[in-house]
């Protein structure tokens, strides 16, 4: 019975998963160029060669440097301002609260690609309102800055379009399981002589454990797969400095027509979120029991 | 940190909220000035758009950004693709996954825990790393350019979500109900039907908004599966260029009529999303 229930839906993931995966691996020991594509020649084996080439080149470590880099700012902003958010949600009344919400919850329906273009506008060169707003400040004058004109600069700013659509699903969350925390436990860490930090730290924290990690989790799954944001911003063609692990594969396979090496930059970037998936199997599998 | 954690004893009383109060409301406005600037630009004439000394409160509000929205491309066109592959992806997500949600939340079985690391497991894997093969495969079978190639590979991500988030509205509904119905006569399949069901309706109501404008907001795939011909809402929104370069003011008219409808269903289901995606979380 268990399983009649499950075959439509293993049979599509294998369909739709299994296959593609099982020939991504395939073609990451291929050479897989244009003729292939168009079926002049067939694939040729050629072993670990585009793995040594790949790991052999100074650009892909830089990569590699800078999408851990990017994520780590981005899942750290996001999971710190999402947590202060949810604690600060607590606090305020009724319609400041519902105020809050509206602005979260508006940004994160807020299709990804709506709110790069957005911040593509405020971030523009000669109309960005950013710009305007900063020069405003005494003694800055931001009039005309281009935001994109090196990576670093350029990077950050991706990176708080990232946050700003990240944090609302995390605050929300968040909120949704600190009212699980009993009452009894932070008034009784109260009474033995906990500050507030002592009882965010010993009482709250430990609760909220299990979602943290999923949420940090699936955070580090989304930020390193980041794609749109710097595919679109930087108009469909990231420069050198903007290349994040998924750009880099994608250049290498669709505008270079080097498949096989682009397929082996994807199948480092899964290995290299295996350890962290390790620790969010754990806590899933763990809340996948209780049912 | 400690300094915003501190008031927690003293919930409620009247300085201290105060001060939360404008707290909270300087981070609606953070938060929410993006969307204001996206609506502000949108509805105000297109030559006050590019004055160097912006408007914050537009003088005249025109609809003439939309109409040059729906001008410069096709808007129509690429609005429908996306509406038929989202709606075709989630009815046969919400049917396959609760199938697949039932198997996992209401049977002991061999093999269950494999199953759920399994469908864990692949929402593990990032879109863009399938790309490339999945790009290859559809070109194999013929299915490149063409909405059913686009629907097939959108289930990679709906399906496994479909099914987590309905196993999480299902484990909520107390197991006793449905043996009750059964004692009182009811087969399996009867008491599923008429106790379960009307439950879980709600849930699955959520599910496939979500679900819906997961499809709807997919821009990797739409890119590169579809022809400029053929292409969805996000990927028209994100190739927004005209003649005369990014006209803003447009783009931001066509960015309104994308994303209102998802923001109005977003804000009727996230209330039971958080609910579902985190249920047995904390209770575990």
């Amino acid at each position: 019975m268990p399983w009649a229930l499950l075959a439509p839906c293993l049979l599509v993931l294998l369909l739709v998963l299994g296959y593609p995966l099982t020939r991504l691996v395939a073609l990451s020991f291929q050479k897989f160029e244009q003729p292939q594509l168009w079926g002049f020649q067939q694939p040729e084996q050629v072993g670990l060669a585009n793995f040594t080439r790949i790991l052999g080149d100074g650009e892909f470590w830089a990569v590699v440097v800078r999408t851990v880099l990017f994520a780590g700012g981005a899942v750290t902003l996001t999971m710190v301002l999402g947590m202060l958010t949810a604690l600060l949600l607590q606090r305020v009344s009724g319609w400041v609260k519902v105020l809050v919400n509206i602005a979260l919850v508006a940004g994160w329906g807020m299709p990804v690609i709506v709110a790069t273009a957005i911040f593509k506008w405020l971030f523009d060169t000669d109309y960005g309102v950013l710009n305007w707003l900063l020069s405003r400040l005494p003694g800055v004058d931001m009039i005309g800055h281009n935001w994109f004109a090196g990576g670093p600069q350029g990077l950050a700013v991706i990176m708080l379009l990232v946050v700003w659509g990240a944090v609302p699903f995390v605050a929300i969350t968040l909120g949704a399981g600190l009212t699980q925390v009993p009452r009894e436990l932070e008034e009784a860490a109260r009474l033995d002589g906990a500050g507030s930090w002592g009882v965010f730290r010993y009482v709250t924290l430990p609760v909220l454990k299990p979602i943290i990690v999923m949420l940090t989790t699936l955070s580090v799954i989304w930020d390193m797969g980041v794609f749109p944001q710097v595919f679109v911003m930087r108009n469909g063609h990231p420069e050198a400095e903007f290349q994040l692990l998924t750009t880099y594969s994608y250049d290498k396979a669709f505008v270079v027509n080097d498949y096989g090496g682009g397929s082996a930059i994807a199948l480092v970037t899964v290995v290299l979120l295996l350890g962290v998936v390790a620790v969010y199997m754990r806590q899933m599998l763990r809340i996948g029991e209780v049912g | 940190m400690t300094g915003n954690v501190a008031p927690l004893g003293r919930r409620g009383t009247g300085r201290g909220r105060l001060g939360w109060n404008l707290l909270g409301l300087l981070v609606f406005a953070t938060a929410g000035f993006p969307v204001y600037w996206m609506l502000n630009t949108a509805l105000k004439p297109a030559r006050d758009a590019i004055d160097p000394d912006p408007l914050f409160f537009p003088r005249t509000f025109t609809p003439e950004n939309f109409a040059r929205a729906f001008e410069v491309a096709d808007f129509w066109g690429p609005v429908g693709r996306s509406l038929a592959v989202s709606l075709v992806v989630v009815l046969i997500g919400i049917t396959v996954g609760m199938l697949a949600a039932l198997a996992i939340s209401r049977f002991a079985f061999r093999g269950r825990k494999v199953v759920i690391v399994g469908i864990l497991a692949v929402q593990m894997v990032p879109l863009v790393a399938m790309i490339i093969p999945v790009f290859l495969l559809l070109n194999d079978l013929g299915q490149y350019d063409r909405l059913t190639g686009l629907i097939i590979t959108y289930l990679t991500f709906v399906l496994p979500f479909t099914v987590w988030t309905l196993r999480g509205f299902i484990v909520n509904i107390p197991k006793e109900l449905e043996e009750a119905a059964m004692v009182d006569g009811c087969t399996r399949t009867g008491a599923f039907v008429r106790v379960v069901l009307p439950l879980l309706a709600p849930g699955m109501v959520a599910t496939s908004v979500y679900a819906f404008i997961q499809a709807w907001n997919e821009y990797l795939y739409a890119l590169m599966l579809m022809s400029q011909q053929n292409q969805t809402a996000t990927v028209w929104l994100g190739n927004f260029t005209t003649k005369h370069g990014t006209e803003y003011a447009p783009m931001m008219a066509g960015a309104t009529m994308m994303a209102v409808p998802v923001v109005i269903l977003f804000l009727l289901v996230q209330r039971r999303m958080a609910a579902g995606l985190t249920a047995g979380a904390v209770k575990g």
